[in-house]
């Protein structure tokens, strides 16, 4: 529940790096450009944290499913967004930026990530997103979240600011409680610890139980109700007995699951488990449901809306690329939000490391999709909506980030074109009003690189 | 007409590549005379025929030729299957042939995936039916990817639909040394993989550098478990390959060997060497080897590092076949960056966008525009016709069918992808497909796109995918 109040923390120092680069870009620039980049420079060279900010004259994205908005003003604050729209006033004396007609939009949100727990997947050591362990449901990846991952960075310079971290199974159906975070240059990550439990209920969650479906329902409804029998005499679970599923560290962390404290998200695909991870509130009716995968949701998408359950979508799984994706579609997302179901996108089955980056492309696509007959996109504002405003608003942190409505953190992007094209990049990127470096690992290999060929020295000393 | 064409693509590569003394001749006499190493010739042929098409022009549209070159309100003219006019607007059209106005949009020779395994890894991603890498053995310079390949694969159809994908390589995974054969593929639906194989395309042969094999093999505790393993494995095997060609170019009795047949193609410039190589000490290693063994690697494939040998790329003449932005899910793809492909195009060595994937194949002129984008913004202008070579006569050069698809030349196959916007934008998507002048997917015809056996009576099946 940190919500942070960070000063510019000593490593950010790096921003130093960050401004030599913009000054190399505003040499190469033009016109308008270079007054953008000249006044960031400014910004970014004094980096007070309460300091107000103005970007004017921008074609600016709210994030919350509504159409940019042409010669837009946001406003920050005390690291919040005091106001955005059209027509506002810049109280005198705040430092402005002319965004010059270029694109602003509130930093996107990964609605299904693992970045902060992994920097190398294959590398073993350096991947905590799963572990065979004694414990499940109680594990807590917030502590794991290591701000200074290079994937962090890489996904930060690409205009993601904050990301839903799902830990993955390792022992059981339960992997365990993900965090929000933020992907500002700090050692402050955690926008929300223990936001949500994950389990398994479709293919994956049947291997976790040993085989079947199921097994794997019985599983969750039984361990559900051990932690019911704890909740009511904590003192006498006894979670060593043969009989016991859960032991009781598990037990406890799956309280807040049954009572409807903690939002429970549910990886299925197929319109079969979708249903049946609905009917679960029959058997415990206080379950704050997530659905995350959903490729056949649009078969059954009345049924989700109508039990106002959102889902977190990969949104371009159009591939049978298994049994439970038989119905898989790019017209999937687009027919769930027609039908009313609160749609975000993430990153799922690969890479939920490392390119949150791609969510810029899933949300284009998405728009893509209306000019081909027969299948169903989003609007650039609906589209845009699945990765800001929607997954904010599915982990329950809609008032607070994820759009640039009044209140809402101050986390902005300016961009150098339309942020839904891949030829586009932020030119800048403000988490909680404070600017972030725009250099990573990946920007400065490129700038070693930029002649391939050795100069007086090796390559080594080139930095 | 096929056989016809595969002599002359048969001779040109003999004419063209560097072979030893005895290659041609052993070639150019009847192949079934000779000792017991004599192979079969084409012992698996295509069967491919193009579908019927009908004399169509498209008018007012810009036109990335394929090769570099653009035409603005441009005018193209596919009759009989291939390409017969491309021009400005006074490009002469016969009258009473369908003409579609272009206005708005843009058309490019269809996109050629230089990596891919659909087929070999289709979907569902399900045991049964994966038959992408013979992990059993570092070198399997024997087995051909064309024998894996599953026309029922939906991903056919989904990179033809989405993607504009008309041509594509089909590789052996990456765990072995020596993945074995590669098979190059027109993206048509058929019932057997002869009927989709491209006419008179040249094999290629898959290798792998780097990780995957030395973790694959070590972790049996087999030999390669280094990166000098490997290179060791490598050159033993190419001592044998070089032994059995020059006897097999003798017309020397030897029992024939699937591998050393492969290989000895490779030695004679026949089949074309697909490297799996990240890293660019590694790609450095393998050129070398390639010099000690007299072979030429076609292409380097991943290669996430080839920006920091642009030069050594481009003075070997070696093409790269490159993500967008694919990045650090192991340890030898750790540098990788999204200006790879602007600076190593940039340096003057050949480039190509690649997919190695089932989704990014559907997207390879996305990846081309993160690339183009990544590019312009380090100060290196490629227009957006140059970039188009990324997915078009490099890839097709790099896989030896340059002289029949790959651009839009008159005379080569009408291989044509209208886009319904600038295809480097998000928003734009294959508005229509030809492949040799026949309309196999239209985005405004819902019957107009493949549906596979396998999604036959499946729910979703005939959706718009």
């Amino acid at each position: 529940m940190s919500y942070k109040n960070h000063p510019l923390p000593p490593f950010a120092l790096s921003l130093s790096k960050g401004r030599s680069f913009f000054r190399k870009k505003g040499k190469a620039s033009t016109g308008s450009a270079r007054t953008v980049l000249g006044a960031l420079f400014f910004v970014l060279s004094t980096p007070a944290f309460t300091q107000s900010l103005a970007i004017t004259g921008a074609t600016l994205a709210i994030g919350d499913g509504s159409e940019p908005i042409r010669n837009g003003t946001v406003l920050i604050s005390a690291g919040k967004v005091t106001a955005a729209g059209a027509g506002i006033a810049v109280p005198p004396g705040t430092k402005t930026i002319d965004a010059g007609g270029k694109w602003v939009t509130p930093g996107l949100v990964s609605g299904y990530s693992r970045v902060g727990l992994v920097e190398v997947p294959a590398v073993n050591e350096t991947n905590d997103a799963s572990a065979r362990s004694p414990f499940s449901a109680a594990i807590d990846v917030a502590p794991a979240i290591n701000p200074l991952a290079n994937p962090i960075a890489i996904s930060r310079t690409a205009g993601i600011t904050r990301a839903v971290v799902v830990p993955s199974t390792g022992t059981g159906i339960f992997a365990g409680q993900g965090a929000v975070v933020d992907l500002g240059a700090d050692m402050n990550a955690i926008t929300r610890a223990r936001a949500f439990q994950y389990v398994e209920l479709g293919e994956e969650g049947a291997k976790d139980a040993g085989g079947s479906r199921p097994a794997a329902i019985l599983t969750f409804k039984t361990m559900l109700r051990e932690a019911q029998a704890f909740a009511k005499a904590p003192a006498s679970y006894d979670g060593r007995s043969k009989d016991a599923l859960l032991n009781r560290v598990d037990a406890e962390a799956l309280v807040p699951v049954v009572t409807g404290a903690m939002p429970l998200m549910v990886h299925v695909e197929s319109a079969r488990d979708i249903v049946t991870v609905l009917s679960l509130r029959q058997d415990f009716p206080a379950l704050k449901i997530i659905i995350a995968g959903a490729a056949e949701g649009w078969m059954v998408a009345p049924q989700i809306a109508a039990a106002k359950v959102p889902v977190i979508a990969g949104g371009l799984d159009d591939l049978p690329s298994s049994f439970e994706k038989l119905a898989a579609t790019q017209s999937n997302v687009g027919r769930m939000v027609k039908a009313g179901v609160a749609v975000s996108m993430g990153l799922m089955d690969r890479d939920e490391g490392l390119q949150l980056r791609l969510a810029t492309q899933q949300a284009g696509n998405m728009v893509a999709l209306n000019k081909v007959q027969g299948a169903t996109g989003l609007s650039w504002g609906q589209a845009l909506r699945t990765i800001s405003s929607a997954p904010a608003e599915a982990m329950g942190l809609g008032d607070r980030i994820g759009s640039l409505k009044v209140g809402r953190a101050g986390d902005v992007v300016l961009w150098d074109g339309d942020p839904l094209e891949m030829t586009s990049a932020p030119i800048a990127v403000w988490i909680d009003g404070v600017p972030q470096p725009i250099d990573n690992r990946q920007t400065k290999l490129r700038d070693r690189y930029a002649t391939p060929s050795e100069g007086a020295l090796p390559k080594a000393y080139e930095w | 007409m096929n056989r016809g064409m595969r002599i002359l693509l048969i001779a040109a590569l003999l004419a063209s590549a560097a072979t030893p003394a005895g290659a041609k001749k052993e070639k150019d006499a009847p192949a079934p005379t000779q000792g017991s190493s004599a192979e079969p010739d084409n012992p698996y042929p295509s069967t491919y025929k193009a579908y019927p098409g009908v004399a169509t022009a498209i008018r007012g549209a810009t036109i990335f030729d394929g090769e570099g070159g653009r035409i603005d309100n441009g005018v193209i003219f596919l009759s009989d299957g291939k390409v017969t006019a491309i021009g400005g607007p006074d490009t002469p059209i016969p009258a009473d042939i369908a003409v579609f106005d272009g206005t708005g949009k843009y058309v490019t020779p269809g996109v050629i995936d230089i990596h891919s395994h659909l087929g070999d890894y289709p979907s569902p991603s399900v045991d049964a039916l994966s038959d992408g890498n013979e992990a059993t053995a570092p070198v399997t310079a024997h087995v051909w990817a064309e024998h894996s390949v599953w026309p029922q694969d939906a991903g056919f159809g989904r990179a033809l639909a989405n993607g504009g994908v008309t041509s594509l390589q089909i590789l052996p995974g990456s765990a072995n040394l020596f993945g074995g054969r590669s098979v190059t593929l027109k993206n048509v639906p058929a019932r057997t993989m002869q009927g989709m194989k491209f006419p008179g395309a040249p094999y290629g042969l898959k290798m792998a550098c780097g990780e995957n094999p030395k973790r694959v093999y070590g972790s049996k505790g087999r030999e390669p478990s280094t990166r000098m393993g490997n290179m060791a494995v490598n050159r033993q095997t190419w001592i044998k390959a070089r032994d059995y060609q020059k006897k097999r170019a003798a017309g020397k009795d030897q029992t024939r060997d699937l591998g050393m047949e492969t290989l000895a193609d490779v030695l004679e410039g026949k089949i074309l060497v697909h490297n799996h190589c990240y890293r660019a000490d590694e790609m450095a290693n393998v050129i070398d080897m390639g010099k000690e063994f007299g072979y030429k690697v076609t292409a380097f494939h991943h290669a996430v590092e080839a920006y920091k040998i642009a030069d050594l790329l481009r003075d070997n003449g070696i093409c790269s076949a490159l993500w967008g932005d694919w990045y650090g899910f192991k340890m030898e793809a750790y540098d990788g960056i999204r200006e790879n492909i602007p600076l190593v195009h940039r340096a003057g060595a050949c480039t190509i966008v690649h997919s190695d994937d089932e989704n990014g194949i559907q997207r390879l002129n996305q990846e081309a525009a993160k690339a183009l984008g990544a590019g312009r913004r380090m100060g290196i202008a490629i227009a957006d016709e140059v970039a188009w070579t990324w997915l078009a006569i490099n890839p097709a050069r790099a896989m030896g069918i340059a002289d029949q698809t790959g651009s839009l030349k008159v005379g080569k196959m009408a291989d044509v992808v209208l886009w319904n916007g600038n295809p480097f934008s998000t928003y734009t998507r294959p508005e229509k497909v030809w492949i040799d002048g026949a309309l196999l997917y239209d985005s405004a015809n819902p019957k107009l796109r493949p549906v596979s056996d396998f999604e036959l009576g499946q729910i979703g099946a005939g959706d718009v995918k």
